[in-house]
């Protein structure tokens, strides 16, 4: 396999990486007013993934710059492209990530309410983003000749309208539901209480919408991109999805979490599998369109970036269960401080 | 009135938008790196010396310097993703250019600091009595190595717009492309930006420490507290401001063979002279070819450039007439008021906030709770002398490059994102602009708050198994 391939499936791998983890960031933070009956609970809820959630974010740092290490042109081409878009994912990232810190060092109810939005909305609009900027990567942007997406000729938003196409805002709502549904499985199994058996039903409930939608949506992709790896990661993201719900109302926690990071991971791998060759393709012209060849990085550079690669991504997924590990404890409304740090 | 308007908004294109986009969120980025550089470390040794003489008066610090390091940290995080996105937000041409070069040290920063520091900074907070003395103060120290770490490989990346080395054009691709990463991770100018830069932010957070240590034994509060804090605070400045001109020097010598163009606009210094002086202050015309007034100490301009007292400074015009033959034609000199200034206004700064930690150095050698009430307040107003000389330092370093985006190779012009239209810019501009301004109010008051408050013990709550520390 040469280089430029397996960095096609490196950064697939951050960005999946980055799904798993960060996608039950999303949902926990999604779920805020529908679980969180009064401040205890939702410092519960938070609290959660208090210590891991800047460590998950972090993942998609990684994942950007081993694009724009290993593929300059796809880096450059997307994300001048998706301008508009990715200027509200950072806006809602800086929101979620600020009020994280933020919510508790406060006492009064206006400043812990303004806060808790602030997460809701920074957790939803990057989980509904981020399938609408995937679905259109596969689907392809109207790439000219010079790699530049060219939008409708309406200033401002000519860009971000054709991302709002219907494959992509399918993607977007699968994405939302998807990892709503993570979230929730993953506070099932995280916490204790009443609090439990309320994210165990609405699970069971956003989780029924999105089977629905992402079977769609699968189905849909799919159709335009044929292939058997593609099949069998869409039909086991498809079953994992299923027994992770049943799991969940079974009460076998542990075993639902694991099959929602398989759900997420296969659902993701097989946009990457659709994608490729391809990395971004252009829908004014196939010849246009950019490829793990004519997007990638010199051979010296992927092989530096390969060695560091190498040596690095063993001991980073070695701290990083560690903690997990550390943190492993559930936690219930007694677990709560009186007062914030 | 109308056409000027007109001239103005005609004036706001993507490239300018760009340059104002970039410039501000990365100064603003960077009002919480020198903070979370030099506090980490702090923190580190406070906690260290918990540890060791188990001292009550040293957990509370630790514990306190720690929530005012965490305030900043946050912001740190978020506005950094930021400065990520943006070079192929708005410099897709630059990353197109450079991307093969560029790249790698970002992707190396990534998988090895950021990881790093994410995921130790989480066990810390969360760790208290989680995990063991040792383990936790274990992961203090790797958060701080993880910090280092990072500011090593994006100044390594930096360093290489401003002397590019280990590359060569691929002219078929239109490209750099890397051909030695060794010499870009050891590139003279990386090299000593980054002992200047770590140094620079002790310089920040002890003069933050020694604020914060003023204000309460001003006070007569938190005295047991407090003086161990101004102690430590005092000689961390005084130590990191001599080695910060120490090294600031080394980087001078490295700024003069890279990019003599950057020294000469440091001086306005026009035509080609040896034994060159350094004026302190002019006053003259905004360009500086014409002078009214200025103070001068001679032979320093000289030394600084060379180490040698009659040694030959290049002037601007000799550099623009060598880079109009080497580049064609073209304007090749910065903004001189604004590298002119800068210049001073980072020295000055640094050299007054070294002043106020030997002036308490002084106080301090007999009752620190004696000292007069003036010092008090000054070393209170002096605290964010250090921050504003880095940011400072940080426009010199980057107008002095210009016109170019990588020295030689590349002009800022050419690097804008050709799809991206000033509209777009403009909308991302000031979006950013009132969320961080916004953001900066908030956390300035949090900041506040918690300085005021003091070390205040924390309250044990008895209780099966209370989360230590939680949000």
């Amino acid at each position: 396999m040469p280089l430029n391939e397996i960095w096609f499936v490196v950064v697939a791998f951050f960005f999946v990486g980055y799904f798993v983890l960060d996608g039950f960031d999303f949902g926990v933070g999604m779920s805020l007013p529908f679980l969180g009956k009064d401040d205890t609970d939702r410092r519960v809820l938070i609290n959660t993934i208090g210590p891991v959630w800047d460590l998950n974010e972090t993942w998609v740092i990684v994942a950007g710059a081993s694009l724009f290490a290993a593929f300059p042109e796809w880096y450059a081409s997307l994300f001048s492209g998706f301008y508009v878009a990715l200027f509200l994912l950072l806006a809602a990232l800086i929101a979620r990530g600020v009020a994280f810190e933020y919510r508790g060092k406060g006492k009064s109810d206006k400043w812990k309410k303004t806060f808790d939005w602030m997460i809701v909305i920074g957790s939803a609009v990057p989980a509904l983003l981020w399938g609408v900027a995937f679905a259109n990567i596969v689907q392809g942007v109207p790439l000219n000749a010079d790699h530049i997406f060219v939008g409708y000729d309406i200033p401002l938003i000519g860009n971000l309208l054709v991302l709002l196409n219907p494959y992509a805002l399918l993607g977007g709502l699968v994405t939302l539901t998807l990892f709503f549904t993570h979230g929730l499985v993953f506070l099932t199994m995280k916490t204790e209480g009443e609090i439990k058996e309320r994210a165990r039903l609405l699970a069971t409930k956003v989780g029924i919408v999105a089977t629905v939608l992402a079977a769609a949506f699968l189905v849909w992709t799919l159709a335009a991109h044929p292939s058997l790896p593609g099949f069998i990661l869409s039909g086991i993201a498809a079953v994992s999805l299923i027994a992770a719900l049943l799991g969940n109302l079974l009460k076998k926690e542990g075993l639902a979490f694991s099959l929602m990071l398989v759900t997420v991971a296969t659902a993701i791998s097989s946009l990457f599998v659709a994608l490729f060759p391809n990395v971004l393709p252009s829908t004014i012209d196939a010849a246009f369109s950019l490829n793990v060849e004519n997007a990638s990085s010199s051979q010296y550079t992927l092989t530096v970036m390969s060695w560091v690669a190498v040596i690095m991504l063993p001991l980073v997924l070695a701290y990083q269960g560690w903690t997990y590990w550390v943190f492993k404890k559930r936690i219930s409304r007694e677990s709560i401080p009186t007062h914030a740090h | 009135m109308l056409e000027q308007s007109a001239v103005i908004l005609a004036e706001l294109d993507a490239l300018s938008l760009s340059r104002w986009q970039f410039g501000l969120t990365t100064i603003y980025h960077f009002l919480f790196v020198p903070l979370t550089i030099g506090m980490v470390f702090l923190v580190a040794i406070l906690q260290t010396a918990w540890v060791r003489t188990n001292k009550e008066k040293y957990l509370h610090l630790t514990k306190f310097f720690g929530k005012i390091f965490l305030i900043n940290f946050a912001m740190g995080v978020v506005t950094g993703i930021v400065q990520e996105f943006q070079f192929g937000m708005n410099w897709s041409d630059y990353s197109r250019f450079v991307g093969d070069v560029f790249g790698a040290p970002l992707a190396m920063e990534g998988l090895l600091a950021f990881f790093f520091e994410a995921t130790f900074i989480g066990l810390w907070i969360f760790g208290w009595g989680k995990l063991s003395k040792g383990i936790h103060l274990a992961t203090i120290w790797a958060t701080a190595l993880g910090v280092t770490l990072s500011a090593y490989f994006i100044l390594a990346a930096n360093a290489f717009m401003q002397n590019p080395v280990g590359f060569e054009i691929n002219e078929e691709k239109n490209r750099a492309e890397l051909t030695d990463i060794w010499a870009v991770l050891t590139n003279t100018v990386a090299v000593n930006q980054f002992p200047h830069t770590i140094t620079a932010s002790l310089m920040f957070a002890s003069a933050l420490m020694i604020a914060v240590a003023a204000y309460h034994l001003k006070r007569n509060q938190f005295v047991d507290e407090m003086r161990p804090a101004m102690k430590l605070g005092l000689w961390t400045s005084v130590f990191a401001s001599a080695a910060t001109v120490v090294n600031g020097d080394s980087l001078g010598i490295a700024m003069v063979n890279t990019q003599p163009m950057k020294m000469a606009a440091a001086e306005a210094l026009y035509e080609t002279t040896t034994s060159a002086s350094f004026s302190i202050f002019t006053i003259g015309s905004l360009d500086g070819t014409q002078e009214l007034f200025s103070v001068r100490i001679p032979y320093l301009l000289s030394f600084l450039s060379t180490h040698t007292l009659n040694g030959e400074v290049e002037g601007i015009n000799d550099l623009q007439a060598q880079y109009e033959v080497l580049y064609g034609p073209g304007d090749y000199t910065p903004t001189i008021w604004i590298t002119y200034w800068a210049f001073r206004l980072m020295i000055g700064m640094g050299l007054l906030s070294t002043l106020v930690a030997i002036v308490g150095l002084w106080f301090s050698r007999k009752q620190m709770l004696e000292a007069p009430k003036w010092f008090f307040n000054a070393a209170i107003w002096a605290a964010p002398l250090p921050l504003i000389a880095m940011s400072i330092g940080w426009i010199f370093t980057e107008m002095g490059r210009q016109p170019w985006i990588v020295f030689s190779l590349m002009q800022t012009a050419d690097g804008v994102s050709p799809g991206v239209s000033g509209a777009e810019v403009l909308f991302s501009l000031i979006g950013f602009t009132v969320i961080y301004g916004a953001l900066a109010i908030v956390e300035f008051k949090l900041l506040l708050t918690a300085i005021k408050t003091g070390p205040v013990p924390e309250e044990v709550e008895t209780g099966s198994d209370k989360m230590s520390v939680a949000y």
